[in-house]
């Protein structure tokens, strides 16, 4: 099951792992798509949609990460909504869960895969 | 079984109370019957004079049109019980109506004393009691331009404030040498006359009326004893109460001397199966007017017919607290220090018309009773404190003296309370129940917690306790979310900051790993970058603390709306050359940014895009210019008049002074953003006492004033220290500062830390003129170093290739932001609204 997804998933290389700030977030172009990619600790990576439902801005990757009760997650700089990094999900509104995206990290390179 | 008779003779509000206690303790044993002389059932009289401020009838009742009839309570409306026969146990009434009793309940309460003056019955003559009487004096009062109330106790001021309603030029007639005679001492009294008639009431005192004379069958005017007269159209009688026990007397129940059913301490009178409760009844030679008393002897009695235990009536307080004309006035405890030993403590204010009293015991320990008038704010808390028997502290006069400006009052507040305090008597709650409703239902306004505990919910007298407790027990439950700054760290952000600084900890890393949990937040990281940079003056870009910032300081500038960022280059004092002006300008021009002049004298440059900032403030630096940190919780600006260098009323030079101060303090970071401004002269063009720190030139130096706040919640600012010059001037700055930083709550205002700082300003000047911490020369150290390790953060920045690198949308992409579109207004850029966007991209497409 797990190798059929990684054969759909078409991965694409858009920094090094040294381009990420640890504990920061980057904004990746991946096919025409605006990814957040977040570097939490030495190598822990997550993607998600760059695009904050709230302000109706790009600006999620430029958000504070963090954890809540143990759920990774990063806080918009608008308005300070949460996002669950693993899952999207809004920790503050329910109704709203954004995208994310499979991340991986390949000999020092972060690469972001769409399916 | 069938039910017995309880037959209940009066239906007033103490009546009243008794009908609803034996309904509400659901003994099935009884079939209530009640005989109600007046044509109303029971409304409220403690507040009759309502009527005449626009209150109906209606409003006054207290028994809802269907109340007895659901709960099965016969009721004889408008026809007075007139004879007892004890030896049949029936009750007749005027109607001739005879009912069987198996209890009878006396609830016939009391008349109004007229006393024997002649000519008292001339027309023109009311007493002030029902409904009835209202109507009547209201009626007759139209045809009048002057009235007399007889008595100036409670209800006679009650009853002047109803004349005065009715547009009648008023007088009080009291035979005693001061008003409210019962309740208030001589001083007190004096106050409460000056208050009165300040209000357009005449107060005439010991004077006794001999005749009232009258003209064409109509009152003319009053002689008293002293020779003296005069003219009234109308009197009104309220010279007191009597019980109304004639039908006690006539079946050979025990009375007064002077009047009274006497009654046991479960109400019952000499004859077992008959109670009398309210103002009738008699207990301990001892008649209760008020009603308070009247609801405990309603309760005690129903209770004891429904075979409750442990409820008694043992004597009731008669502490009272009204509103009489406007005026307040209270009176509670041994008023009148009767108790051997006792000592006076009063205060008369004949400026502001105050009197309060306080009467404590041999030891000044403990508080026996007290008298307030004019304002009786403290009553509730001072009447907890005698109750309770609670500890004075060491100066009790501090509990009457009205706080000044800027120290912390001395009140003991409901903290001291033990949680067996009867907060709310009328309904007798106590402040655990309080406590435990707002604990336990996390209630959070003072409407749920009194519907949920019924607290406030009767007179309404403790509802200012019951909202203290309510913000108390708030505060303690803010302060233990708030001393804690977050989940990652049990630390309130002064702990913290002080961990920081006695640990020398550099990172946030280190902080966590030594004293907190998880990973941070948004709450914790700013915080404690704020923190470091406080402590250290370390560059806040540096890889260990970039993540703790939030997108302002991280990017260096200030997210808008639609994510791009203002620039703000500081402008010391607001003085700029006209080249640097040209600049700004060019730089404006050149990346298409909306420019405004801000609140604090310097140039807004909006709508730069990220990778736009490193080249804007390129060109900033290149011209002179320097970070602003209007992005961070620092120093903001430091605005000036001209002063003495341009102005004729100038005495100092501001301008100069402004940019120095400001110079001094640029980038340093506090819980809270920083604002301060210098004025040349009295004047105060600059404002300076709306600011975080505001300075103030005089003739002879300067006047420093801190704490001050415009922006949501504006607050004057105070003054710390006059006339100073200006090495000393600085020297207070920066013990305030730093004094500041350390203590402060995350996000929190000089202003705000001020309100809640206890001993106020009387303590900051201890702090930082007298150094009573001790701490001064530490302050002053740790500002040198501020001072001497400032760098210009954005030339840091662009000075270091891989910082500018984080400055682009993308990360594997040069291109903008494609999401950003501006659109023009007034001849400049702004970011577009959601609604315009579709009609955008149709127009592009």
């Amino acid at each position: 099951m797990q190798s059929s997804q990684s054969l759909a998933t078409t991965w694409t290389t858009v920094c090094t792992l040294e381009d990420i700030t640890p504990n920061t977030g980057v904004c990746a172009l991946v096919n025409g798509q605006q990814v957040a990619i977040f570097r939490v600790g030495q190598d822990q990576l997550y993607a998600i949609d760059n695009y904050d439902p709230f302000s109706k801005a790009y600006v999620l990757s430029r958000g504070i990460v963090g954890d809540r009760n143990g759920i990774s997650k990063v806080a918009s700089p608008i308005y300070k909504q949460n996002f669950n990094l693993k899952t999207g999900e809004c920790l503050d509104d329910p109704t709203v869960t954004i995208r994310t995206f499979a991340v991986q990290l390949v000999e020092g390179q972060v690469q972001v895969g769409l399916s | 079984m069938t039910k017995q008779n309880l037959v209940v003779i009066g239906n007033g509000m103490v009546g009243h109370k008794f009908l609803e206690r034996m309904i509400e303790n659901e003994s099935s044993e009884w079939n209530l019957i009640t005989f109600c002389e007046e044509s109303r059932m029971a409304y409220d009289r403690v507040n009759l004079s309502g009527f005449f401020a626009g209150k109906t009838a209606d409003d006054l009742s207290l028994v809802e049109s269907d109340f007895y009839a659901k709960h099965g309570v016969q009721i004889y409306v408008g026809d007075k019980a007139v004879g007892i026969d004890r030896d049949r146990k029936t009750v007749t009434s005027a109607n001739g109506v005879t009912l069987r009793y198996d209890k009878l309940v006396l609830a016939t309460g009391s008349f109004p004393f007229v006393p024997p003056i002649q000519g008292r019955e001339t027309e023109g003559t009311f007493v002030y009691r029902t409904i009835d009487d209202l109507e009547a004096i209201a009626a007759y009062a139209q045809s009048c331009r002057t009235g007399v109330v007889v008595g100036g106790g409670l209800l006679g001021l009650e009853c002047a404030n109803a004349l005065k309603n009715l547009g009648l030029e008023t007088h009080v007639v009291e035979f005693m040498p001061r008003l409210m005679p019962v309740q208030v001492d001589d001083a007190g009294g004096a106050l409460l006359k000056q208050n009165i008639e300040a209000i357009g009431v005449s107060v005439h005192t010991s004077k006794s009326t001999t005749e009232i004379v009258s003209e064409n069958g109509r009152v003319d005017r009053m002689l008293f004893a002293d020779g003296t007269e005069l003219h009234t159209d109308m009197i009104v009688f309220s010279a007191g109460i009597r019980p109304r026990d004639e039908m006690a007397r006539s079946c050979g129940l025990s009375v007064g001397e002077r009047g009274g059913i006497v009654i046991n301490e479960n109400c019952q009178t000499s004859d077992a199966d008959i109670y009398a409760i309210g103002e009738c009844a008699l207990y301990e030679n001892r008649i209760y007017g008020l009603v308070a008393p009247g609801y405990s002897m309603a309760t005690v009695a129903a209770d004891h017919l429904c075979s409750l235990q442990g409820n008694q009536f043992t004597g009731a307080d008669m502490s009272t607290k009204l509103k009489l004309l406007g005026v307040d006035v209270a009176s509670f405890g041994d008023a009148f220090a009767k108790t051997g030993g006792a000592k006076e403590i009063a205060i008369v204010d004949s400026v502001q018309g105050t009197y309060k009293k306080l009467v404590v015991d041999q030891t000044g320990k403990t508080l026996l009773g007290g008298i307030l008038v004019g304002d009786a704010s403290a009553y509730g808390n001072l009447v907890q404190l005698m109750q309770n028997q609670i500890t004075l502290p060491p100066h009790p006069e501090d509990l009457i003296i009205p706080p000044r400006s800027g120290s912390a009052s001395a009140v003991m507040g409901v903290d001291s309370f033990p949680d067996t305090a009867q907060i709310c008597s009328c309904n007798n709650v106590t402040k655990a129940a309080i406590c435990d409703a707002i604990q336990n239902q996390n209630l959070t306004d003072i409407g749920s917690l009194k519907q949920c505990t019924k607290a406030g919910t009767g007179c309404g007298g403790c509802v200012p306790l019951v909202t203290d407790l309510l913000k108390s027990e708030l505060k303690k439950a803010g302060i233990e979310v708030k001393n804690h700054l977050c989940e990652h760290f049990a630390y309130s952000r002064q702990e913290l900051y002080h961990l920081v600084r006695s640990q020398r900890i550099h990172t946030f890393a280190e902080l966590l790993q030594q004293h907190g949990t998880g990973q941070g937040c948004e709450i914790c990281k700013p915080a404690i970058g704020s923190i470091l940079a406080s402590a250290w003056n370390d560059y806040i870009l540096d890889p260990a603390h970039t993540g703790l910032q939030d997108t302002n300081d991280a990017f260096l500038a200030n997210i808008q709306r639609d994510g791009t960022y203002s620039v703000v280059p500081r402008v010391p004092g607001g003085e700029l050359t006209p080249d640097q002006l040209i600049a700004l300008g060019q730089v404006a021009k050149e990346f298409g940014l909306y420019t405004k002049i801000t609140g604090g004298q310097r140039v807004d440059l909006f709508g730069a895009r990220v990778e736009q900032l490193p080249l804007i403030w390129k060109q900033l630096i290149d011209a002179g210019f320097e970070s602003g940190h209007a992005y961070g919780k620092a120093l903001r600006t430091v605005k000036s008049c001209v002063g003495s260098t341009w102005c004729r009323f100038g005495v100092q030079d501001s301008t100069s002074l402004a940019i120095e101060v400001e110079l001094r303090y640029r980038g340093l970071r506090a819980p809270h953003k920083i604002k301060s401004a210098v004025s040349g002269c009295t004047r105060e063009c600059a404002e300076a006492q709306s600011k975080d720190f505001g300075i103030i030139a005089t003739e002879k130096g300067w006047n420093l004033y801190i704490c001050g706040n415009g922006g949501m919640k504006p607050q004057h600012a105070q003054l710390l220290a006059a006339d100073l010059d200006k090495e000393t001037l600085i020297r207070y700055i920066d013990r305030f500062l730093m004094f500041y930083i350390r203590t402060a709550n995350r996000l929190e205002r000089t202003a705000t830390w001020f309100n809640k700082l206890e001993g106020g300003m009387d303590y900051l000047k201890q702090v930082i003129i007298e150094d009573s911490l001790g701490i001064c020369a530490e302050l002053e150290a740790e500002m040198v170093h501020q001072v001497n390790t400032y760098a210009c953060e954005w030339k840091t920045t662009i000075e270091d290739p891989a910082k500018v690198r984080r400055f682009r949308h993308f990360v594997n992409s040069d291109d903008p932001d494609p999401n950003i579109v501006q659109v023009e207004e007034r001849g400049q850029h702004r970011p577009i609204y959601e609604h315009e966007r579709q009609l955008f991209s149709l127009t592009r497409s």
